[in-house]
This record gives structure tokens, sequence and C-alpha cells, in this order.
């Protein structure tokens, strides 16, 4: 394959996003596999300094324009289908977020082309690129070949630690222009979550329930929990959709991503959308009754079991030790 | 005003998935499908708007096994008229199925023109692209996804919608009509509609079938799947074993040993 | 009687009885136009229920005190309105050759001693009224006046007795006090609770034949035209006298529910006073949700009402209606869809029914596939909860140990269907149990046995029988039945005192009793009853479709933890004995909620026949 591989630098809110760094991680590896330069696209509007953070990649191809200030899907595929056309990248690595979800099939379809989602990882074979990605909420792991000349792979969060996409580099930066029209979407205003009691992501330990929780009354078990090991409790997407824990404690793709010292995951099967938001954290606990929960694929310890039985045994477990090594 | 809602049926992850015995596609012997979870939602904020608003509802879905049950069920929750296209393999992918979906609209009559193409912004079986921004693209309307509310200050022009962010935050968009938009979740959860009602709506209500447009790739995905397996968590959690007494001692033990408490 | 007296008479007598029969009529016709139900048939056992209920006022016996005060009132009643209505025809008519009431010999004394008898309960239900007033019972001024009145009517006719031939003018104005007194009564009775009076004798003999069956399929009723004429006759029967409150589980948690002010209601509707003109706001703004949903549909209500009022089926109606609009606590949707989708409340899938049945050491047959002589029934929480695998795997090893040829449905097995109608949704019920008459039709059996009482009852009562005649027991019938014929073999006695919790399936809604308690005794167990036991059992909390909903945030103390509280408090007795498996759940949370673990455990019946055999 010719032609560069090509990084889309998700950007929001003046921020560059740490999934960023995770795809430029990835896209290196790629690029570094082909034998072919890493271009990081940056599109935006006044921040260029950002692109100073992409080292990783050998250039940055910035583009500054009012309308890209907020990234929105339809306006930045549009322009990267413009540059796109002009200078024939041969992969197009998109992360996968809130934020950047859907540029990659816009760009694919404005091109001819076809997008392939929620990639893990990207291998290549005889010279040619393979996607593994994940399907069914993680249960399925699905390795295809995008055929053409051109790949567009979106890549889903933890491909790769984000620090391996860091570097002290500047890279190169190119200025390229494109022409936009006004959209039909336009983004009034950001709406700020409410400052729940607890602020989840300055907690070094988190108790997550998830469906496996089973009732609201349940969760007073894990409160229990999250109290002897001085933690908070936090929940995935139905637990909160239940109206079981406030929007404050949800934890992953809409919710908050946390890196706490100690994530212990009690009944969540472990979608990517939660994994999202707690694949950081540095000791990973997770208790399902399903033994094929993709939760225990990046849990570091796991317990097969009924959840409502062995969370208060580990509570038990744990203030017996409190108690014993106080009297000691 | 007309709201066109697209369904899609994928495989009911509850069953355990097998893998077909050429390695690629999913066994379809237990495979039992249901309705894409956000696309119910689609169903429900598009339900929403006709209460509040009227008009007209019409539900568009791909024929696929228990397809029926979920166009009913719509009809049962007040849709005015539910299409099933008929006639095409199975398996067709996210791509293919977009195509499929913004032909038909293109050619049914009745279908155009609609104010709101509402489907859900994201299915598990989703490999090579999304519904919504594909079909956008291809009827040449707006697209914006990741939605949990839609709602008209005064049915016209414009709409506004919620879209998810990150870490819990909001944007607040307006969007040109017609368009499409990806629903996350309905402002309400998908209302519950009793089994009678559905059973009366199956002796009253008809399903209008609709043949297959002819693809343009030939029915060729453009991406080959060279294997699909089953994720087994294989080495990466330490599963402790025993009885939950004994497997919760030991991990108070670990968590004790690196000084979590 | 001069002829102004007379014409006094018939004026009174033509207002009274004009303004009660309006009242009554418009009643009437209320009922007339309410949805109909099929109550004429088996009229002998009808007329057996009036008489022991009504003449014999078997249920309001159950509270000794108040029983023999009311017996008394009632008799007294009864004959105090023979000779009302006999003096009045007197009255009215002088020119009829008949001798009054009072002239008559043994009518004289009849009405004495009943007169007496009558004052002395009247006493007795005064001081039990104001000074002992038992929980639920209003002391209303309605009530009072009753009271008061009753004993006007039978101190004037004492009084009138006694002067009757001393002195003929006190005599005489006692007669036209008493008259009076009666002839406003009737004009008020159709405004006060002592309806009753009338109506009553109406409702047991239209009471339900089965307490424990279900309203014919409908839509639901929120509006009065929406329920049936027995439904709204229970409103206009009840005496408010507090008994169903003071049985229901719910209400002494502290639910929204109150059995007796939901009866108070429906009269209200009877009436037009509530929810609006057409009624269209009795549900929301009269009867709550949180009301409707309360109910775990133990039964205890209507097995205590005096006057066979039905409190569950008007609850079925009204949850059918907010079924119909979707209106339902979150939990109790995610069931109910689970229910649709995968036969079973858990979300797990139909597959995953029979992976219980790798616990045991030996396979366990498939009815589908090959024949077995007992089909068991094994019922959802049997199947899928991990808390109940412990006792279904134990009945399974009883069952083999016995001798007994049995099998199961596998996958093929689906919820019954029980508590779906409970919870108001009919048509899944249907659904539901159309799949298992499928999987019936498909297996080859001769008896069905359950180990879940909420299955044995719809299986027994709604299920058609397929293939021919078919028996359906619950394994405590069947093991007694073994017992008694010297099939079951028991090794060991038990020596060890426990109490038995009566599941509100076999016990109150199908007189199941002696059948556990025989297999019990054979087992060498010493047997110490709970207070409240058979009829009176206290429900565990999860019926009516309750386990699958949420419970309201301030509630005093639930059901389970109660019950809980009662076996603890039994000297001696560290063993609660259950057959059904949602008792077996929610009493082994109570107990670990209440702290008891080490005062008391829950033991399935058939973990200790498997101890027993051996």
């Amino acid at each position: 394959m010719t032609g560069n591989v090509w990084v889309v630098a998700e950007q929001w809110r003046g921020h560059i996003s740490e999934i960023t760094y995770e795809t430029l991680a990835l896209g290196r590896e790629v690029a570094d596999g082909l034998g072919v330069p890493l271009t990081a696209v940056l599109a935006g509007c006044g921040i260029k300094d950002l692109a100073q953070t992409l080292g990783c990649a050998d250039s940055v191809l910035y583009v500054d324009h009012p309308l890209l200030a907020e990234p929105i899907p339809e306006l930045c595929a549009e322009a990267l289908a413009q540059l796109m056309q002009a200078r024939k990248p041969c992969a197009l690595l998109v992360p996968l977020t809130n934020v950047s979800l859907g540029i990659g099939a816009l760009v694919s379809i404005r091109l001819g082309n076809t997008a392939v989602n929620s990639c893990h990882d990207i291998k290549i074979v005889d010279g040619k690129l393979q996607a593994i990605c994940v399907m069914y909420g993680g249960k399925i792991e699905v390795v295809v070949e995008p055929a053409g000349e051109l790949a567009i792979l979106g890549v889903g969060p933890g491909a790769r630690p984000a620090d391996k996409g860091r570097s002290e580099r500047s890279p190169s930066i190119e200025e390229a222009t494109v022409t936009l029209e006004d959209s039909r979407v336009r983004l009034k205003r950001y709406i700020d979550p409410e400052a729940g009691d607890v602020d989840l992501t300055k907690q070094d330990v988190l108790v997550a329930v998830g469906r496996g929780i089973q009732s609201r009354d349940n969760i007073t078990l894990a409160e229990e929990l999250a109290k002897a090991l001085g933690g908070a409790v936090a929940g995935s997407r139905p637990v909160i959709d239940q109206g079981w824990l406030p929007l404050s404690r949800q934890v992953g793709k809409s919710g908050l991503a946390v890196k706490p010292k100690l994530y212990v995951a009690l009944g969540i099967s472990g979608a990517p959308e939660h994994i999202e938001g707690m694949k950081d954290a540095k000791l990973i606990v997770a208790v399902n009754s399903d033994a094929r929960a993709p939760i225990f694929n990046v849990a570091h310890y796991g317990i097969v079991g009924d959840v409502l039985e062995t969370l208060p045994l580990l509570t038990e477990a744990i203030e017996a030790r409190k108690t014993a090594s106080h009297h000691a | 005003m007309h709201i066109l809602v697209l369904l899609k049926m994928v495989p009911d992850v509850v069953e355990d998935l097998e893998i077909a015995p050429d390695g690629k596609a999913l066994d379809l012997e237990y495979l039992r499908m249901i309705l894409s979870e956000s696309d119910d939602h689609a169903l429900e904020q598009a339900l929403l708007l006709k209460e509040r608003h009227g008009g007209k509802l019409t539900v568009l879905a791909l024929d696929a096994p228990e397809v029926d049950d979920a166009l009913f069920t719509a009809a049962a929750k007040g849709a005015d008229r539910v299409v099933k296209v008929v006639g095409m393999d199975a398996g067709l992918t996210t791509r293919q199925a977009a195509s499929v979906f913004a032909q038909v609209i293109r050619r049914e009559t009745g279908l155009l023109p609609a104010d709101l193409v509402l489907t859900g912004v994201q299915a598990i079986d989703d490999l090579d692209g999304l519904i919504a921004p594909l079909v956008a693209h291809e009827l040449g309307l707006p697209y914006l996804g990741i939605l949990t509310r839609v709602s008209f200050d005064a049915p016209g022009q414009l709409v506004q919608a919620i879209k998810e962010y990150p870490g819990g935050v909001r944007g607040e968009f307006e969007v040109t009509l017609p368009a499409v938009l990806g629903m996350q979740a309905a402002e309400k959860p998908p209302r519950y509609v009793p089994v009678a009602k559905v059973r009366a709506a199956m002796k009253s209500q008809k399903i209008d079938c609709t043949p297959v447009p002819t693809l343009a790739d030939g029915g060729r995905p453009a991406i080959e799947v060279v294997e699909m397996k089953r994720n087994e968590p294989a080495g990466h959690a330490e599963m402790l074993e025993g009885d939950p007494a004994q497997a919760s001692g030991e991990l108070c033990g670990i968590l004790a040993e690196r000084g979590l408490f | 009687m001069p002829n102004l007296a007379l014409l006094y008479l018939w004026i009174l007598t033509l207002a009274a009885f004009g303004l009660f029969g309006h009242r009554v009529y418009r009643y009437v016709k209320i009922l007339l136009g309410a949805h109909p139900e099929k109550r004429w048939d088996h009229i002998g056992q009808r007329l057996k229920l009036v008489l022991v209920n009504v003449l014999g006022q078997r249920r309001l016996l159950e509270e000794p005190v108040a029983g023999v005060a009311h017996l008394l009132i009632f008799w007294a009643f009864v004959f105090y309105a023979s000779s009302f209505f006999w003096n009045l025809v007197c009255g009215l008519f002088p020119m009829l050759p008949i001798p009054s009431a009072d002239q008559v010999g043994w009518m004289r004394a009849a009405l004495a001693v009943f007169g007496v008898l009558g004052l002395v309960a009247l006493a007795v239900a005064a001081v039990r009224r104001y000074f002992f007033t038992p929980p639920r019972l209003e002391r209303s001024s309605d009530a009072s006046l009753i009271l008061v009145l009753i004993a006007v009517v039978l101190i004037s006719a004492l009084v009138g007795l006694y002067f009757r031939t001393s002195a003929p003018e006190v005599s005489r104005a006692m007669w036209w006090v008493h008259m009076v007194t009666v002839l406003g009564f009737l004009a008020y009775l159709p405004y006060s609770k002592h309806m009753h009076l009338l109506v009553a004798p109406f409702g047991v003999f239209f009471g339900s034949l089965q307490p424990g069956s279900v309203p014919a399929a409908s839509e639901g009723a929120a509006r009065r035209d929406e329920f049936t004429w027995r439904q709204l006759l229970s409103g206009l029967a009840c005496a408010e006298c507090g008994r169903c409150d003071r049985a229901c589980p719910a209400f002494n948690s502290g639910f929204a529910l109150s059995p007796k002010m939901l009866m108070h209601h429906m009269k209200l509707l009877v009436r037009g006073e509530a929810g609006g003109a057409d009624g269209a706001g009795f549900i929301g703004d009269v009867v709550k949700q949180e009301e409707i949903w309360a109910c775990t549909s133990c039964l205890a209500c209507m097995t205590r009402c005096p006057v066979m009022n039905e409190h569950v089926p008007v609850l079925i109606e009204m949850r059918r209606h907010l079924v119909g609009r979707g209106d339902m606590d979150k939990s109790l949707q995610e069931a109910l869809k689970n229910l649709t989708r995968y036969g079973n409340s858990f979300g797990t899938a139909p597959r995953a029914r029979p992976k219980w049945t790798q616990q045991l050491q030996f396979p366990i047959k498939d009815a589908r596939k090959e024949p077995v002589h007992y089909l068991w029934f094994v019922g959802d929480y049997a199947s899928y909860d991990p808390r109940v695998a412990g006792a279904t795997c134990a009945a399974a090893r009883v069952f083999r140990k016995a001798g007994l040829d049995f099998g199961i449905l596998h996958e093929g097995e689906y919820n019954s269907g029980n508590d779906v109608r409970l919870a108001g949704e009919e048509g899944l019920f249907e659904t539901l149990r159309d799949k298992n008459l499928k999987s019936f039709a498909k297996a080859h059996f001769d008896e069905v046995v359950t180990t879940d009482p909420h299955s044995f009852h719809v299986l027994k009562h709604e299920y058609p029988a397929t293939n021919g005649a078919r028996s359906v027991r619950h394994y405590t019938q069947l093991l007694s039945d073994l017992i008694l014929s010297g099939e079951l073999p028991l090794r060991k006695k038990l020596g060890m005192k426990v109490t038995y919790h009566d599941p509100c399936y076999l016990g109150r809604y199908n007189a199941i009793f002696n059948a556990p308690r025989r297999v019990i005794a054979a087992l060498g167990l010493d047997l110490v009853e709970m207070p409240q036991n058979r009829t009176f059992a206290y429900c565990c909390g999860a019926g009516g479709g309750r386990i699958w909903m949420e419970d309201p945030p301030v509630i005093k103390e639930r059901p389970a933890l109660t019950r809980v509280r009662e076996a603890a408090s039994l000297k001696g007795v560290h063993t609660l004995v259950v057959v059904c498996p949602k008792d077996l759940v929610m009493f082994q949370d109570a107990i670990k909620t209440l702290g008891l673990e080490d005062k008391l455990e829950v033991r399935e019946l058939c973990e200790l026949v498997e101890q027993a055999m051996g």
C-alpha cells in the first residue's frame, strides 16, 4: 500500500483527547509496519498550538476553519474527505468516542469506500491491513480485511496505551485549506453536568454496579463495600437509566472516564461502552455470573459467581481483616 | 408531520453466541433476533413526538427472523404504517442495509417526504458503518447522532436535539429539517404494550411488503471477514476459584497485600 | 287507631319506603348497567354459603367477642325486622283480622329474649368499639348512630312489651317510637354503611365459589361502567369492619393499600361520589397507583371478609387497566418484557433453564423425549435462581430415592403465568399458558407434580387437561400420599423442633394444610405451629407480581421480616420450614436483614425429607 497512514486527532473544548494518543500509538505501529509516514490530521479553529503535542506522528496536517471550531461530524467528515481526495492516504484511523462517532461512516461514503467500526487492533498481513474488531457487546471478535486502496478504520478506546502515543518531539506542521458550507447541524451550547455529591474522577476506589445488581435495594450492599474500602459507588448505564443511581455516578462512553487505584465491577458485562470509562484503572476486579463476560478481558482478577452472594462476603472479609489488623 | 423510523433486527446476545462451521459468521441454529436497542428508543422518541405534535408515523424494517413481532409491536404502540423489505439474503452488513434502506425510501410511495428519519445511533452488529449517517448521505440529508432528546419548539423547519458527549456533558443542537437523527436514548424508556394489544394489531393491521432493490456492488461487501471467534477472556484476568466465600476471601487478601484498604 | 294516626303512619311509611326504594332502585340500575358476571350457577352451593355465613355468621365468629355479639344482634334484628313488618301490616290495615306480633305468645317471648340478648350484645359491641377499639375500626358517627338507633328500637320494643297490659298508653307510645325509628332507619339505610344489612346476603349468595379465581379476561377497569356488577356490589356490601385491613400484609407493612378503604372507595364510586361524574378520575385521584400495585394477592382479605367482598379481583381489573396504559414501575416492565421474550422473568436464555440439573450426579429424563409417569413442573425460581438450586436438587434426589419415574420439560417449560395474571397482563398469561400446553402436548406423562405452589394453582385450575384427565399435585401432596401408602422410604427420625409457613397458594387458595404437616410429622419433626397458621398464615410478600416490583421507599417493615420475627419468637424452634421457592428466597433475605442467622434458618421441606431418607 502506498500513501500515508492518517490519524484523526480528536480535539474537544480546547484539548486533544486521550484516545488521540492511543490511536497515534497504534497508527505509529501500522505506519512503521507498512513503511509509510504517519500523519496526524488536526481540524479546528485557532488551535494550531495543540498540534505540537502530536509528535508521535511524522507530520501534522492542520486545517483551520471557523466552521470546524466544534467537532461536528458532518463538517469534519467533509473536510477530511476533501483532504483525502487530494492527498490519498492509504489508511485513516478515526477515534471512536461520542465526539467523533459518525465521522468514519460519513467520510467513507463520501469517498465511495467502507469504514470499519470498533477496531481494537490492526495487523499487517501480506502487506495488507487486517483490523481486529469487537462486536455484539464485546462478545465476538472478528478479523476483517478492508478491500481497495484505502482503509477507513474506527479505533475504539484502549487499543494502545496513551503514553505510547505521546512524544516530546515536535512534528512538522503543514496547514491545509478546505471549503465548507454552513452546516444544517449547529451546536448552540454545551450543558455541563451538575456536580453530584461525589466526584468519581477523584476517588481512589470505585465499586461499580451493573445490571447484575438486580434491584435498587441491593445497591446498599455495594455501598457497604465502598465504605469498607473507602471509596464510592458508581454504575454502568443501565443502572443509571433505571434511576437507581444519579447521572453523576455513570461511568462509560457517555459518562465519566475514571482512573482509580481500584475498580470493582459487579454484575457488569463489560460492553465496550462501559470499558471505555474504566479501562485505565490501575487494578480491576470483576464479579459476574457469566464466565464469558467481556469484563474479564480487562479485569486483572475475576470471580465467576453470583454477585449478590459474593458481594456481602467480600465486604465481610474486608471488615474482618480491618478489625484484625486494628487489634494487632 | 411525517416521521419515518428505521428498525434493524440484531442477534440477541442473551443466548450464547456460537460461530458457524466456516469460522466467519455466527451460527444461526440457536440464534434469536431482537430489535436493536437504540432503534427501540428511536421508535419511542418518534411516538412521543407524534403524541405531542400529531402527524404520521411510518416504520420501515428489513426482513429478519422475529421482525414481524417488532413491527406489530410498533403498530400496537401507535405506528400508522409498518413496512418490511423482503427478498434479500441473510447477513447483510450495515453498509448494505443502509443502502437498501435509502433506495427503498426513495422508491416506495409514501415514505417520502419525511420531516424526520429516526433510527438508533448504533447497533451491536455494526461492522462496516452506521445506518444513520450512511442513509443520511444517500438521501442528501443532514445527520446528527448520539441523541437523548429531540423536540420542536413549534413544528416547522428546525428541530432541537441534545447530544451526549463524554463525561456527562451534553450538547444542545439545532438541526434543519428534513434530517436523519441517530438516537441513543429516548426521553422516556420504551413504553410497554400488553401482549393483548400486539395480538390485536396482528389482526387489524397489515405489514406492507416491498421487494429489495438490487444492490450496487452486487451484494458483496467491501470488507472481507477473515475470521470470527468468540472473545474468550483468555488469560487476561486471573480467575479466583472456589465457592463465593473462598473466592472473596482470596480477593480480600490480594487487596490487603496491595494496601488498597 | 284514630284516623289521623293511621294517616300519619301511611304518610311516614310511604315516605320511608319511597326514599328507601328510590335509592335502592338507583343502585340496582347502576349494577344492572355494569359489566356482566355469571354468578347464578350452583344455586345449591350458594344457598349453603348463605346458610353458613349469613345465618351462621361463621367468619364473624373468627373474632369471638365481636362475633358472638354480632350473631346476637343479627338474630335479634331478624326477629325484630319480622315483627316490624308484621306490626306495620297490622297498623296500616287495621281491618285485617290478624293479631299483632306482641299479641302472639311465642313471638312475645322471642322478642323479649332476643331483645335482652341484643342489648347485651350491643353493650359489648359498644365497649369493644369505644374502649378496646380494634385497629382499623373507625368510630364514625354513622356507626355510633346505628348503635343508638338499634338500642332505641330494642329498648322501645322491650318497654312496650313490659307495659303491654299494665300501661297501654306507654306501650302505645313505645310502639310509635319503635315504628318511627325503624322507618327512619329504613330511609337512612341506603346512605349508611348499614346498607350491608340489605346487600350482604346478596354478596354472600353471589360470592365466588372459587375465591382464588381471577376475573374473566377483560381490558381492565378504571371507570364505574367498566367494573362488573359483582365488583361494584362489594363496595355496597362493605360494613367497614376492618377485618381485611387487620389481615392484610401490605397494609400492615405500611404500604399505601388498605383493602377496607378500597371497598369504601368502590362504594363511593357506585354512589357517583368518587372520580368525577363518570368515574374517570377514580384511578389517580381516589385510588392511587401505589395502592393498586401493593397487593401480594395473598387472599387474606377475602378469606376474612364476612360479606365475601372481592378485593383482589377489583385490584386485578385496575392493574389490567394500568398495564394497558403501560403504567407500571420499571422493574415490573422489565420482568414482563423478559417473560414475553424468554418465558422467564430473569431475562436468561430459555436454554439455560435446565442448567441446574448439571449439579446432580444423575440425568433427569426429558419428558418430551421419553415417557415418564410424573411430569415435574419445576417453575422459574426453582430453575433459575441460584439460591433455590440446592432445594431443587434435593427434590430431584428425593424423587429418585423414592423410586418415582419422573421427568421435566427442560427448555420446553415456561413460566406458568400465575403471577403474570395477578399483575394484570392477561394476554401474556395466555401466551405462556399456550406455550406450556404445546410442550405438554408433545410430552408423555400421566400426572403432573410441582414444587412451586404458584404454578400448582394455575396448572390445576386454569390449564385445561390435555391428553386425558391429569392430576396436578404439589409435591407435599405426593409425598403425603406415598407416606400413607408406606411407599416413602424414611430411615431416620429428625428429632428437632420446627415451625411451618403455610404458603398462600397451598393454604388459603387451595386448602392444602394437612399434607405438608403429615410429611413433617412422618420425618419425626416436632411441629410448633406459628401463631398465625393455616388460613391465618401471614404472606411473605412475594406474590401478586410483587417480587418483580420495587418496594416504595418508606414502609414500616416488609411482610417477610414480620413473618420471620414471628417464627423466631417460638421457643426452641430454629428451623422455619417452607414449601415454596419464593418463600425460601424471601425468608432467607429477611433473616439476613434482621441478622437472625444464628437464631433461625429456612429449610425447604424436601431438603429435610432427603435428610430423613438417609
